[in-house]
């Protein structure tokens, strides 16, 4: 396998965007990332993108082509593959993608993800996305995402003390970092009150501790690591790719409070780019919930097991704190249209690593980490990306 | 969306575990499965695998409250939902019937039959098992 790079990138505004359908969605963010990459389309050899329901959320499916379409190529005929992972489907793009690469079968591929969820109420879209559940041992009888969060929180609670307040102490962080992206759905800073205050969803967690419902739409281009700098100025390699699968339903997994495909996945990419989590600059992870990025820093390994709550409270994954998580404001603040998130992720590593962050820049970044689940934990998918 | 329908829903079918806890017990490693499994994650080919209705007691390892939930279910809200573990052995995700606030971890539950959900007010009704508090 080749060591692979990324040569450009593009992101939406994430929100409620009433003005867009998912084609111009596609069509904004693949102009960015092609742009920014230099390349024209003739070189493109094919495209990867994540998409998670559009037969639920715009009752259209076939994406892989809509998408090529929408982005000015078909008539270049070159593959496009839609690819599905739940939550994260935008990990698996860019993960698929990278593998073409590495493999020597593909030059220059473009991962996308993008998700349009607000044509559908916001029942419809709870409905959709608990499809991401199992359907037939956990919706059947009323389970929802958030509930399936909550219940992981109560437990992480009752074993490691964390608290309601260390739980809102994420959103506060993460809509800190969000008020200073652009691009962010929520860019108004919140309290621990206000999350507190907020209404309960599932209890213990409230509408403030869970990601938006939201649309938007994420590129990156890559490029074999040996060609990359014809295109960039700085591009950006991909030292590690990994990615884990656990059982569907929470109620069967080994440890309640652990997602053992991110720990997995995790150690294999840690592995791959002869690192360890300590050396990580910094990480977008996957906090579609606030008790999910307790759950998430550690099982990465950057804190222990029931450190988390703690680690967040004292500001040590804050802009300024020793390991910055999610300076995007995460898909808690930034949003979460579920195909685009994990391109999000690493669209974000990448312009940090770049030093293109702008008021959130993280000083002297050198390498990030992103790390996309989909459903309760069902699949983990994690890369680590160095300048 | 679809306020009212009338298609042969996708839970329609013959689902015996819904209604009875029945699942499987590999007779030779002694292991419980529910839902049932055929193939016998310990013992694969040299499983001995049989039928087994479950007592169908067992003990909340963590629950929640549902405030908000989809549309099927919004009419149900406030429900509580827990992650029960069946005397047996295995787990599995149900409702238990009780006023908010008082379920606890380690409560004991038994099975009741309910109605789960309607599709619409005239739509097909679901059936199955929800769980109650044991007594004392």
């Amino acid at each position: 396998m080749r060591p692979v790079s990324i040569i450009g990138i593009g992101c939406t505004k994430f929100g409620e965007r009433w003005d867009s359908s998912l084609r111009d969605l596609v069509a904004e963010t693949g102009i960015m990332a092609i742009e920014d990459a230099h390349v024209s389309g003739e070189e493109i050899d094919a495209l990867y993108v994540g998409n998670m329901s559009a037969g639920r959320f715009v009752e259209q499916e076939h994406i892989g082509a809509l998408i090529a379409d929408c982005a000015g190529l078909s008539r270049l005929h070159i593959p496009s593959t839609r690819v599905e992972a739940a939550c994260a489907s935008g990990g698996l793009a860019l993960r698929q993608a990278l593998l073409a690469v590495a493999s020597g079968h593909q030059d220059i591929v473009i991962a996308a993800g993008v998700e349009k969820m607000t044509d559908v109420s916001s029942g419809a879209a709870a409905d959709a996305l608990a499809a991401a559940a199992d359907r037939e041992w956990e919706c059947f009888f009323g389970a929802t995402f958030p509930a399936l969060y909550a219940m992981m929180a109560r437990l992480h609670m009752r074993r490691y003390g964390t608290t309601q307040e260390e739980l809102a102490e994420v959103a506060v962080k993460n809509h800190h970092h969000g008020s200073m992206n652009p691009l962010a759905q929520y860019r108004m800073e919140v309290t621990v009150d206000d999350v507190l205050s907020s209404p309960m969803v599932a209890d213990p967690l409230h509408v403030l501790d869970c990601s938006p419902i939201s649309d938007g739409a994420a590129a990156v281009v890559l490029a074999p690591a040996e060609k990359a700098s014809r295109y960039a100025e700085v591009p950006i390699r991909i030292i590690g790719s990994a990615q884990a699968s656990d059982t569907l339903a929470l109620h069967d997994r080994r440890d309640l409070t652990t997602l053992d495909a991110t720990v997995h996945a995790a150690r294999k990419a840690y592995d791959q780019a002869g690192i360890t989590p300590s050396q990580i600059d910094l990480a977008e992870v996957h906090d579609c919930f606030t008790i999910a990025e307790i759950l998430a820093i550690e099982d990465l390994g950057f804190f222990e097991k029931g450190a988390g709550g703690r680690a967040i409270e004292d500001g040590l994954t804050t802009l300024d704190g020793p390991l910055p998580i999610n300076t995007s404001g995460g898909l808690k603040a930034c949003g979460h249209p579920v195909g685009a998130t994990g391109i999000k992720q690493a669209y974000e590593i990448a312009l940090q690593l770049r030093g293109e962050a702008g008021s959130r820049q993280v000083d002297d970044a050198e390498i990030g980490l992103a790390h996309n689940v989909g459903g309760s934990g069902g699949t983990a998918i994690v890369h680590i990306l160095s300048r | 969306m679809m306020t009212m329908k009338t298609k042969a829903p996708r839970f329609w079918r013959c689902i015996p575990q819904r209604y009875n806890l029945i699942g499987t017990h590999c007779a030779a490693c002694d292991e419980y499965y529910f839902p049932p499994r055929s193939v016998c994650p310990n013992c694969r080919r040299d499983a001995r695998i049989e039928e087994y209705k479950f007592k169908g007691t067992g003990t909340v390892i963590t629950h929640t409250t549902i405030y908000s939930g989809t549309d099927d279910f919004e009419r149900q809200t406030p429900y509580n939902l827990a992650i029960i573990k069946l005397d047996e052995g295995p787990r599995l995700t149900g409702q238990v019937v009780a006023p908010p606030g008082e379920v606890k971890i380690g409560m004991h539950v038994r099975p009741v039959f309910r109605i789960l959900g309607k599709e619409g007010e005239r739509g097909i009704i679901y059936y199955g098992t929800k769980f109650i508090p044991v007594e004392g």
